[in-house]
């Protein structure tokens, strides 16, 4: 809602500045977004009236003018613009003038010619941005009377943001309204004349839907003058609130939406068959609408038809066919009442926002519908003439508006602020709603321009809103004290975030969307979950893995010259579930260039999957994880696993595949890992063993086996026939090169045996070796000597 | 008599020259020694009388005591100087720099939520989440929103289909709350947002903190204490002020923007409320007995103006220029 403040204050006048004044408004829920001046300040700029143009002696493109500003002698005032001409009327800085952009207007000799002001344009006055010469005035404007004046300069726009609830103030008279309960200020409504009617003549109207639209009136009126010009005090309303000027019949519809907040419609009455019917569209009924858009309609549409053909989407936006021209010499005026609910959505549905869609689906004031119909045809009889038919008016069931029940005892409870009978009644005078009190209870019947009140918490709202936020005090809650839970067997994603961090990541958040063909590519997913409404096509579908977001941070700081990179994001992935969508919360990383940053005492190597694996597994300690090769679209397909934990897979590991490497233009090989938060995040209390009396034995095992036997299965091996007294088997060697085939791989273990009873003897120890020796041979693996 | 002075003054000369162990203990043998000066004068004490005996004893003892002392002090200042000449030796250039890995850092949101999550739980505040995809139902409908309410349009909501959207505010998640708990509740919860929206000042994702109280006695004058409090403790400024100015969110009545004083004006930072009798009816809580307040915080705003953030875009872009600044 944007408005003039001296239209504002036509209305009600309270004895506050600008600035007081909008402030007023933001602490009452009416946020002034903007308050400017309608023209930077400058003054001392008349309307003058060029006598006579001679050209300069000296100056080819110089003119000297005779001008009159309205006193007994003419200026000489000398001009460069190459518009001026005998007989216009300009605006005119005289002697002492100051400009926008604190140019100061002096007496001054123009080669050779003394000038005494200058004549200005729009630009001069900070009123565009662009011009063409000087600024034409109308040829009836008065010379001498001060710019500002003339033009009302000394005005000031208020752009409102209104809350959806406060559709009651999308008009001047509920602004006015407002301002007259907040301040005290006497309210001054314009005057509303109901106009004798002179026509006889009378469009029936049927409405279909009393529901969709309890009230329907409307006139003719013929013999309209379309040509006549909107006047100045209109135009500038109505440009002032942001309004287009269409033509003089249109501009007054709309002027009067604008004063009364009721939306309005002129037909050209000429353009109709028959009667007025409200109906509901049917099935793919087609329309053309004023601003040349067709629309197919839906039977949930409202629409206003003739006898042959529908005319408007009802409340939302007029059809070409039946418009208003200057040509119109007949118009039938619309003015109805149309339930919120019948109009809500219904715009934007066709992709429209109009300020009639806007006010009905909020809530229009159904008590004044026929006097702003009344207030239209006024306006269009002292501006347009004509003569004026009867109104034809269709009532249903209007909106009822039930008493709503406050308790001055639940006022308190709920602001935690006691206000007493007086002070709420006083509150309730001021707003104009009616009620009866009686000791705790008040009994409020809110006004039909109110269509936020019908509770009492709307009502404990209205008390708060007059009685200020800023008078309620703050205040510490009081409640029992009780300690949250905090269970040790889940594990905090904050402890799990500074792990990655104590081992050099850096978290980033990336977006959730990505792009779909990166999905296609990284992750394999032919079927994401897609955005109907993208902000952006590479934006278009969910992640289902953190991978995307994560190459994609690498590839921007591998642009920026970084050499080493580690990152990680924790966050939800999305996939598509039968009816519904899985999501997943995980934890995700990705290391590039070297292992250790760039230092004195390290050789720099290439970070590979072992450092990441080890880093997971740190995360994941004390639980243990499995990793079985396996190949994943992003990876590497011989260097990549899945990674389990208890049995379940909770994720994957591996290098990115050397073709998305070249692909992205990393010169070298990345590390990425992820992992489902839930694996990582459980954690168990632990339970203390009793430390064993004995000291353990040690004995290592080297073996020669075949590169293609993964360590793991010789670990499972010695483990799974539970060889008695060894309590752990490390891998802690692994050599290649001389001494070993090219084919085989050493590999060296260190198995832990320990009794709690005794200390172990050779004698006790040696089968047990025996036993390991024997399977591993099984395994095809060779003790080396 | 004299050669005994002489026997001390010939050792206590040669040990002072002597800079080796091993020398010094060979040299010792030459006095103290099976065959050592001082050794033969004892064995010599066996030819003297009775009557002289004890006195020649006690004046070749008196000599030996001060042989062995100086020795020891000889050897004592030997590994002295043996001890710091390999401390010198060792000594390392300490200005060199340290070895290993460094450190990675949090992002500034994840920074920010953890301080946020830190104050709310000092109060007894609970954390709860939600899903991201959330029904239309608990965005919007459980929220007192329902279809084509005007206030959807306030929402620039991310469509996955005509059922499923975006979340576009963690409100949510107090439906969710409040259908599986009873009051009195007490919870926060932080998480991402989206809005179809893209600009220096808005991001189409971005994080939202969300606060529910619900009890018997909570009020606004309550709802204006906490929120108060935690940005006053948020921003360390036990003189900041917060404003209050009446709004409209259909899932809270009374309904306010929280504003706060920054560099001479006010900033907007967040909407909050009383929750709304028709959000509690949803969810089986008797409006007569409970009350609640809610309150929503933009978290990256929050972090803007902790940290000096000036473009919100930066918070997504990655850049470990940006990233590492938060360490």
């Amino acid at each position: 809602m944007k408005f003039s403040e001296n239209w504002l204050r036509t209305w009600v006048n309270p004895d506050l500045t600008s600035d007081e004044l909008g402030h007023v408004l933001t602490m009452a829920g009416l946020e002034v977004e903007d308050l400017a001046p309608v023209a930077p300040a400058f003054n001392n700029v008349v309307v003058a009236e060029v006598l006579s143009v001679e050209k300069h002696p000296d100056a080819d493109r110089l003119n000297v003018c005779q001008v009159n500003v309205g006193e007994a002698e003419p200026l000489t005032i000398v001009c460069g613009a190459a518009n001026v001409a005998v007989g216009i009327k300009v605006p005119c800085a005289r002697i002492g003038a100051v400009l926008p952009g604190d140019f100061k207007i002096k007496q001054a000799k123009v080669r050779g010619i003394a000038s005494f002001g200058m004549l200005c344009s729009a630009v001069e006055l900070g009123l565009a941005t662009e011009s063409d010469g000087l600024w034409l005035l109308p040829v009836d404007a008065p010379v001498g009377q001060t710019v500002r004046e003339y033009l009302d300069l000394d005005d000031k726009l208020f752009t409102l943001k209104l809350t959806p609830n406060r559709s009651d103030c999308s008009g001047m008279k509920g602004v006015a309204r407002e301002v007259a309960a907040l301040t005290g200020s006497q309210l001054q409504p314009v005057a509303i004349v109901a106009q004798p009617v002179t026509l006889a003549e009378q469009l029936q109207v049927v409405v279909e839907d009393k529901e969709a639209c309890p009230l329907y009136c409307g006139r003719l009126v013929r013999g309209v003058n379309a040509k006549a010009q909107t006047p100045v005090w209109m135009q500038r309303r109505l440009e002032r609130s942001g309004l287009r000027l269409i033509n003089v019949v249109v501009d007054i519809t709309n002027y009067v939406m604008m004063e009364q907040g009721q939306p309005m419609h002129a037909f050209d009455a000429e353009k109709l068959t028959g009667g007025i019917t409200v109906r509901p569209a049917s099935q793919d009924e087609a329309l053309t609408l004023l601003g040349g858009q067709a629309v197919v309609l839906d039977k949930d549409v409202l629409v206003i038809a003739d006898d042959a053909r529908v005319l408007a989407l009802a409340g939302v936006m007029g059809g070409a066919d039946s418009g208003v021209d200057a040509s119109t010499q007949s118009v039938f005026l619309e003015a109805a009442f149309f339930h919120p609910d019948a109009i809500a959505g219904r715009a934007r549905r066709f992709g429209l926002a109009t300020d009639s869609s806007f006010r009905f689906e909020r809530g229009v004031d159904f008590a004044a519908t026929r006097q702003a119909l009344e207030r239209a045809t006024q306006l269009l009889l002292e501006i347009c003439g004509g003569s004026v038919g009867e109104i034809s008016e269709v009532r249903g069931e209007m909106p009822v508006r039930a008493a709503i029940s406050l308790r001055v005892s639940r006022v308190a409870r709920v602001l935690g602020v006691a206000l007493d009978n007086e002070k709420i009644s006083g509150i309730f005078n001021r707003l104009q709603f009616e009620f009866t009190a009686s000791g705790d209870d008040f009994s409020v019947l809110p006004p039909s321009f109110r269509f936020d009140l019908s509770i009492e918490s709307d009502l404990i709202e209205e008390i708060a809103r007059l009685y200020g936020y800023d008078n309620i005090p703050a205040s510490a809650p009081q409640a029992a004290l009780t300690m949250l839970p905090y269970s040790e067997s889940q594990r905090p994603l904050a402890r799990i975030q500074q792990t990655l961090v104590a081992r050099d990541y850096q978290e980033i958040v990336s977006y959730a969307f990505v792009e779909e063909q990166v999905e296609r590519d990284l992750c394999g997913n032919d079927n994401p979950v897609a955005l109907q409404n993208p902000i952006a096509s590479n934006l278009a579908v969910m992640r289902s893995s953190l991978i995307v977001g994560l190459v994609g941070a690498l590839r921007f700081n591998l642009n920026r010259k970084q050499a080493r990179v580690r990152l990680f994001e924790a966050g939800a992935c999305f996939a598509k579930a039968e009816n519904n969508y899985v999501q997943t919360q995980r934890l995700s990383g990705i290391a590039y260039g070297a292992c250790l940053p760039e230092q004195w005492g390290a050789a720099a190597k290439p970070v590979d999957f072992y450092d990441v694996k080890a880093d997971l597994e740190s995360l994941f300690a004390p639980q243990v994880l499995r990793f079985v090769a396996a190949s994943h679209p992003a990876l590497h397909p011989g260097r990549s696993a899945q990674i389990y934990c208890a049995g379940k897979v909770v994720g994957w590991i591996g290098e990115l595949h050397p073709h998305w490497q070249q692909q992205y233009d990393m010169a070298q090989a990345c590390v990425w890992f992820e992992v489902e938060l839930g694996a990582l995040m459980q954690a168990q209390v632990p339970h203390m063993t009793e430390i064993a009396k004995f000291l353990p034995v040690r004995r290592d095992l080297a073996v020669l086996v075949d590169e293609c036997v993964s360590a793991q299965t010789l670990l499972d091996t010695m483990l799974q026939i539970n060889a008695p007294y060894v309590q752990e088997v490390v891998l802690f060697d692994v050599y290649r090169g001389r001494g070993v085939e090219p084919s085989k791989k050493s590999l060296a273990f260190r198995v832990s045996l320990q009794d709690t009873q005794k200390t172990l003897t050779d004698a006790e120890i040696e089968p047990v070796i025996s036993l390991l020796v024997d399977v591993l041979n099984k395994q095809g693996a060779q003790l080396r000597m | 008599m004299e050669q005994l002075q002489q026997i001390l003054d010939q050792a206590l000369q040669q040990f002072a020259l002597i800079s080796d162990e091993a020398e010094l203990e060979q040299v010792k043998a030459k006095y103290l020694g099976k065959e050592g000066s001082l050794t033969a004068l004892l064995k010599g004490l066996g030819k003297l009388s009775n009557d002289e005996r004890p006195a020649a004893g006690a004046r070749i003892n008196v000599v030996k005591q001060a042989i062995e002392a100086a020795l020891q002090q000889r050897r004592d200042a030997l590994a002295l100087a043996k001890l710091e000449a390999r401390l010198a030796a060792e000594s390392l250039d300490v200005t060199l720099p340290g070895r290993g890995i460094s450190c990675g850092g949090l992002h500034p949101v994840t920074r920010t939520l953890e301080r946020i999550e830190h104050l709310f739980h000092s109060l007894g505040f609970a954390v709860s989440a939600g899903p991201e995809i959330e029904h239309d139902f608990y965005n919007f409908t459980a929220l007192n929103i329902p279809a084509n309410h005007p206030a959807r349009a306030m929402h620039d909501t991310f469509y996955i289909d005509p059922e499923h959207v975006l979340r576009t505010h963690t409100s949510p998640v107090q439906v969710r709350y409040m259908e599986e708990n009873q009051p009195p509740l007490k919870i926060i919860s932080p998480g991402r947002v989206y809005r179809v929206d893209s600009d220096a000042t808005h991001s189409p994702m971005f994080h939202q903190v969300e606060g529910l109280w619900v009890d018997e006695h909570v009020s606004f004058a309550n709802l204006k204490g906490v929120v108060q409090d935690f940005l006053q403790r948020f921003f360390e400024q036990d003189d900041l002020q917060v404003r209050f100015r009446p709004s409209f969110f259909p899932f809270t009545e009374p309904s306010a923007e929280m504003d706060m004083s920054w560099r001479g004006g006010w900033l907007e930072i967040g909407g909050c409320g009383m929750v709304h009798p028709n959000v509690l009816k949803h969810v089986n809580i008797d409006s007569e007995k409970y009350l609640g307040f809610a309150f929503g915080l933009g978290v990256e705003r929050l972090a803007m103006l902790r940290y000096g953030v000036n473009d919100l875009r930066q918070f997504y872009e990655s850049d470990l220029r940006f990233l590492k600044q938060f360490n």
